[in-house]
């Protein structure tokens, strides 16, 4: 430690306590020292505060000039004081922090996210798509009559085409004593409903549960849903329910995908066909592909032109409205996509199937 | 059906091959669902036996001398009907054929039986894959070509087709040669049905009369007397058993190859059995009883049509015939019917009786009048040449007043288009009707009127016309155009937006979604609820099985069970939820379907993990999802304490918002957990009616609240009450307090330094005014007149 001098202060002493000063932090590591090093060079007593003191003696413009220079000092070390005691206090955060390593190779704390059923997930998929279209989204009631789930679709007693859908009957009676109400067998009664409640134009998907009398295996079930589809108004032609669908197919399975229709029949549309893509597991190719069963086309829906039956029945002008009609299963088109081989996963709600969606 | 190809080209010319042929069927709408192929045989032949001898070693075989034409080979036969003059079916040395003994198709080798070497084998139906018959060889006829190889003789290709309903034609072999025709550009040859008729006129031999038109519209006649009952011909029985009907006797075997035929199912009675020769078509009476071909005796309601002669019916019309006016071995004078029956009581009938037969296959869908005397003089004219006898002159022909029109359909340019938003240019039309065998005149200069020919039964509109169109033309020439017309404005129903919600909610809070049968038992339902012996659920009558019978009327019963069977997979954490519809009858009308979510948590309250704890999810974690869902829709809810037997015993509670119950939560009663087999120590479920939910929501937009401006204070209370002091009383009580913004319980103490029957809650209650910075006089006043409050109203005192 510099004794205080009387020696009146030069601009080369300041410098060089400066210099000796800073040298000597810079060397510090712990906090004691650099008080320690504070009292010394800017403590009361201290090296720098000793040539400031002795400024009085230097005539005036010495004593501005030389103060100046000696104020500067005074600040500059000041200012290294504050970042060297923030280098030690960080030293030491990181050195202590060293100290709590984790294993991260260790598994994360677990918090599963639940999941929406698969059915949810592609009836939400092919509704949006529709809705893109213009389409809204009705629904309708499971227990139905016998009048919408058949007469207003032109199938009427006695009709073979009834063999169409095995029916599980509700254990009612209507007052004549023939069976009335039933689950319905397809979501098509909600044509009938929508067209009765307003008028055209109508453009609705219908998502729900529908039911059959029917044994099941690995490809029926006697519980699942459909997906309808309506669209009623001047002028809507069998182009545009191919456009409507051409446009579903590309949103659903690709841009790429080719689309097929092939005669079929229901009783509630004419001309009826059904629709089938192009494979997208083996880009049509066929040739030992399991999905298409090598015929390299996918059956995905039926649909056709509303049976203008249907429309009078509804009390619509079959001469001045036109309209198109489609169905699918959202449990086939999931089938398809996820590879998943056995319908009856589906409604078993084993849980380790249900959280691979 | 089945369509074999051999018999397709007796009426059409098939230059395709067969799988291109069911290509084109199946994309017009006669689905070909399998292309089966009969031979395939190699080195097999067309034999002529020359001469048999005795086995000198053996009693049983025969030494038979096979000549293929080229060359003679001497086999071993085992076959008691092998005959010199014979043509066989010959497998040579090197053909592969079933071995009979192996069980396998295996390469014929030649082989010494007993001593002498055959040198190939004469077949029976089963070494070559033809049927199951062993008894002895297949015999071909007389006039097979010796030599040739068998494939081309014998072998065959059968479509099966799978139709939809309204195909009733394609149940022919002409309604399909018909479709092959229009796709193929061919033309169909029709059969012949030309006979001699001799003796005296048919007329003056049978009464026949119709007493219910409305059941029959037409109903004709033709009688053959003197036949010869007896084995089909070969060809007649080949053509049958490859379209999959079994040969009985000639004269029926006719009926079964016409109804295949042109689709027209036809009935043979014995003549001499119908009594007093008078047939009369009439209803049933109520209770009459008539034996039925297949030997059971069937009791009949005025519903049903029956064919009777002077006394008692002897023939169910359409359906199936009488056990006593069957055609038998002995029979000399046959009676054939070919009529029009009415499709729908013929079905009813059917279905009734439980009989569906082929007739009633195709008489349901409703035949063509113009149909039955087609088939019936082709099958007279075959039963005359395969059976003999003569056939007497004319036929029976009953019409009712509804007649025999071939119904005429109008077709326009305009509809075309309208439809299929294309032209088709009407020369095209008429090109394409000439090739359905459609007959067309034009009316006006866009338009023509279409007359629909006997075989087809499913054209009686103008948009079916148009599918005929189109389907030939093919869809890939339709356009694909967007709807061109405005889209209308719609909002999904209220009720299915909250229920994509909560769908939404409840899995982003990790709860799986499940989707359950909505078909449960009646004891699955009394298990979780208190059922109404008076209005019971809705009941399936005729149920899949004895599990799925009753509609629901709670989600909590499959979810259970669903539960139950998850359980065996692990410890869980099982937290699973179902959003669907409960079914709550209603008298004289549909059931009220209303939307629920359900909820069940049970098993560990987090996945195992080398870091957790082995807590367990209870009935807070459950109570916690609910407060979850309805605060995120600004709900606000009570919850009440209720004893529910389906609950454990005061951990139940009814969600409420004002009045209205918007759901329950609790844990499951031990009992209930112990009859279903679940296996935790508690099941916590919850379950919300998403209607009342829906009401209870905030009718309008949520506004805007200024953040506090002023700081609150706050004050920590320990209060020690009674133990059966409920919680939310405490809350409540303070915060209607003045100045008091809100109040959070931090913790609940019972025990030492706490009375008996006595419990500690700490509260945080934090005071706050709008307007001003409250003084601690200001806060200390309200906090003292809330202390006073508490005591008075629940006994309530600050902990010492
Ligand atoms: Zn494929």
């Amino acid at each position: 430690m510099t004794e205080p001098s009387a020696q009146p202060p030069t601009a080369q002493r300041i410098e060089e306590i400066a210099r000796s000063a800073t040298a000597e932090l810079d060397s510090l590591e712990n906090l004691e020292a650099v008080d320690q090093w504070r009292i010394s060079y800017l403590g009361r007593r201290g090296t720098l505060t000793t040539v400031l003191r002795a400024l009085s003696s230097l005539d005036v413009d010495e004593r501005r000039t030389i103060g100046a220079l000696a104020n500067e000092a005074k600040n500059t070390l000041e200012d290294r004081l504050e970042q060297r005691v923030r280098h030690i206090n960080e030293a030491a955060l990181t050195r202590s922090a060293s100290q709590n390593r984790l294993d991260v190779t260790l598994p994360g704390r677990p918090s599963k996210a639940g999941r929406l059923h698969p059915t949810t997930q592609i009836v939400r998929e092919i509704c949006s798509a529709f809705v893109a279209m213009g389409f809204g989204v009705v629904e309708g009631p499971e227990v139905e009559w016998e009048h919408y789930n058949f007469e207003m679709l032109n199938i009427p007693k006695g009709h073979p085409a009834r063999d169409m859908w095995n029916t599980l009957w509700v254990d009612y009676e209507d007052p004549s004593g023939e069976q009335a109400m039933l689950l319905r067998t397809h979501t098509s009664p909600m044509q009938a409903r929508v067209m009765e409640s307003r008028e055209p134009p109508i453009r609705v998907v219908v998502p729900g549960k529908c039911y059959r009398y029917e044994a099941t295996d690995a490809t029926h079930e006697w519980h699942f849903y459909q997906v309808e589809g309506l669209a009623v108004g001047e002028g809507i032609t069998f182009a545009d329910l191919k456009g409507t669908l051409y446009e579903f197919a590309h949103r659903l399975f690709g841009e790429e995908r080719q689309i097929r229709f092939r005669c079929d029949y229901f009783p509630f549309v004419e001309p009826g066909v059904d629709m089938s893509i192009d494979c997208f597991a083996c880009q049509g190719q066929g040739g030992g592909c399991r999905i298409c069963r090598d015929s390299g086309w996918i059956e995905i829906l039926g649909a056709g032109m509303v049976h203008p039956k249907v429309l009078e029945k509804v009390g619509y002008d079959k001469d001045r409205y036109t309209g198109f009609a489609f169905g699918m299963g959202p449990e086939r088109i999931a089938m398809l996509k996820y590879g998943i081989d056995d319908i009856r996963h589906f409604y078993a709600n084993d849980l380790r199937f249900l959280r691979q969606f | 059906m089945r369509v074999p190809l051999s018999w397709l080209r007796q009426y059409v010319d098939i230059d395709l091959p067969a799988r291109e042929l069911a290509h084109r069927l199946t994309m017009a709408g006669i689905e070909v669902s399998e292309v089966e192929v009969i031979g395939g045989w190699t080195e097999v032949f067309v034999g002529h036996v020359t001469s048999v001898r005795p086995h000198p070693n053996a009693d049983r075989l025969r030494l038979c001398v096979v000549s293929t034409g080229s060359e003679e080979l001497e086999v071993v036969c085992g076959a008691p009907n092998v005959a010199a003059g014979q043509k066989i079916c010959f497998a040579k040395v090197g053909a592969n054929i079933y071995n009979t003994h192996s069980e396998r198709h295996e390469t014929l080798e030649a082989a010494k039986i007993r001593g002498i070497e055959s040198q190939g084998m004469i077949c029976s139906a089963v070494e070559l894959g033809l049927g199951d018959d062993h008894s002895g060889i297949i015999v071909l006829p007389d006039d097979a070509p010796t030599g040739a190889p068998l494939d081309d003789y014998l072998g065959d290709t059968v479509l099966e087709l799978e139709l939809t309903p309204n195909r009733l034609d394609c149940l022919s072999v002409l309604g399909v040669a018909h479709e092959v025709a229009a796709l193929t550009g061919k033309k169909v040859q029709e059969p012949e049905a030309n006979y001699e008729e001799s003796g005296v006129p048919i007329a003056e031999l049978v009464n026949i009369s119709v007493a219910s038109p409305e059941l029959c519209r037409r109903y004709t006649a033709s009688l053959l007397l003197g036949v010869k009952i007896g084995p089909s011909p070969q060809w007649l029985q080949d053509r049958l058993t490859r379209a999959g009907l079994r040969p009985i006797n000639n004269v029926v075997d006719v009926t079964n190859f016409v109804m295949l035929e042109y689709n027209q199912p036809l009935h043979s009675f014995d003549y001499d059995l119908i009594k007093d020769a008078t047939v009369i078509v009439r209803r049933a009476r109520p209770g009459e009883l008539l034996t039925t071909l297949d030997g059971v005796e069937r009791k009949l309601t005025a519903e049903n049509l029956v064919i009777a002669d002077a006394n008692d019916a002897i023939g169910l019309g359409g359906v199936i015939g009488g056990a006593e006016s069957e055609i038998s071995e002995g029979t000399v004078n046959v009676l054939l019917e070919s009529a029009t029956f009415n499709g729908a009581n013929n079905r009813e009938t059917a279905q009734s009786l439980g009989l569906r037969t082929e007739a009633t296959l195709r008489f349901e869908k409703g035949l063509r009048p113009e149909l039955a005397p087609i088939a019936l003089r082709r099958a007279t004219a075959l039963i005359h040449e395969v059976a003999g006898g003569t056939v007497a002159p004319g036929i029976v022909d009953v019409l009712s007043d509804e007649g025999a029109d071939a119904p005429v359909v109008m077709l326009t340019s305009d509809k075309i288009k309208r439809l299929l938003g294309m032209e088709v240019d009407l020369e095209r039309v008429q090109g394409i009707m000439d090739a359905l065998g459609f007959i067309w005149e034009s009316a006006g200069d866009s338009g023509l009127k279409v007359t629909v020919p006997y075989w087809r039964n499913d054209i009686n509109i103008e948009e079916d016309l148009v599918e005929e169109v189109v389907r030939t033309i093919g869809y890939d020439s339709v356009p694909t155009t967007m709807i061109s017309s405005p889209i209308p404005v719609q909002q999904p129903a209220p009720v299915m937006v909250l229920r994509d919600q909560i769908k939404d909610l409840l899995a982003a809070a990790g709860i799986q979604e499940v989707i359950n049968y909505p078909l449960v038992t009646l004891q699955q339902l009394e298990q979780v609820e208190q059922l109404d012996a008076a209005a019971l659920p809705l009941r399936v009558s005729n149920p899949l099985s004895s599990d799925r019978e009753y509609l629901r009327t709670t989600l909590r019963a499959s979810l259970l069970a669903t539960l139950a069977a998850n359980q065996g997979h692990g410890a869980g954490p099982f937290r699973m939820f179902e959003a669907g519809r409960v079914f709550w009858p209603r008298n004289g009308d549909l059931p009220e379907e209303r939307e629920t979510v359900a909820g069940v948590l049970a098993g560990l309250r987090h996945e195992p993990s080398w870091l957790e704890d082995d807590s367990l999810l209870d009935f807070y974690d459950a109570k916690g999802v609910v407060e979850l869902v309805l605060d995120r829709l600004g709900v606000a809810a009570t919850y009440e304490p209720i004893d529910d037997p389906g609950f454990h015993p005061g951990r139940c509670a009814v969600i409420k918002a004002s009045e209205a119950v918007l759901g329950m939560v609790g844990e499951v009663h031990p009992v209930v957990m112990e009859r279903l087999g679940l296996d935790s120590p508690q099941v916590a479920v919850f379950e919300l009616y998403l209607e009342p939910v829906l009401a209870a929501m905030p009718s309008s937009q949520q506004q805007f609240e200024p953040l506090p401006r002023y700081p609150s204070a706050t004050r920590d209370l320990a209060l020690v009450m009674p133990s059966d002091v409920e919680a939310a009383r405490v809350t409540q009580l303070i915060l209607r307090h003045e100045d008091v913004d809100r109040a959070e319980l931090f913790d609940i103490y019972a025990g030492e330094n706490i009375a008996e029957g006595a419990k500690s809650l700490a509260i945080h209650v934090y005071f706050q005014a709008k307007d001003r910075t409250l003084t601690n006089e200001e806060v200390n006043r309200s906090l003292d007149g809330l202390l006073r409050t508490l005591e008075r109203e629940l006994n309530a005192k600050l902990r010492a």
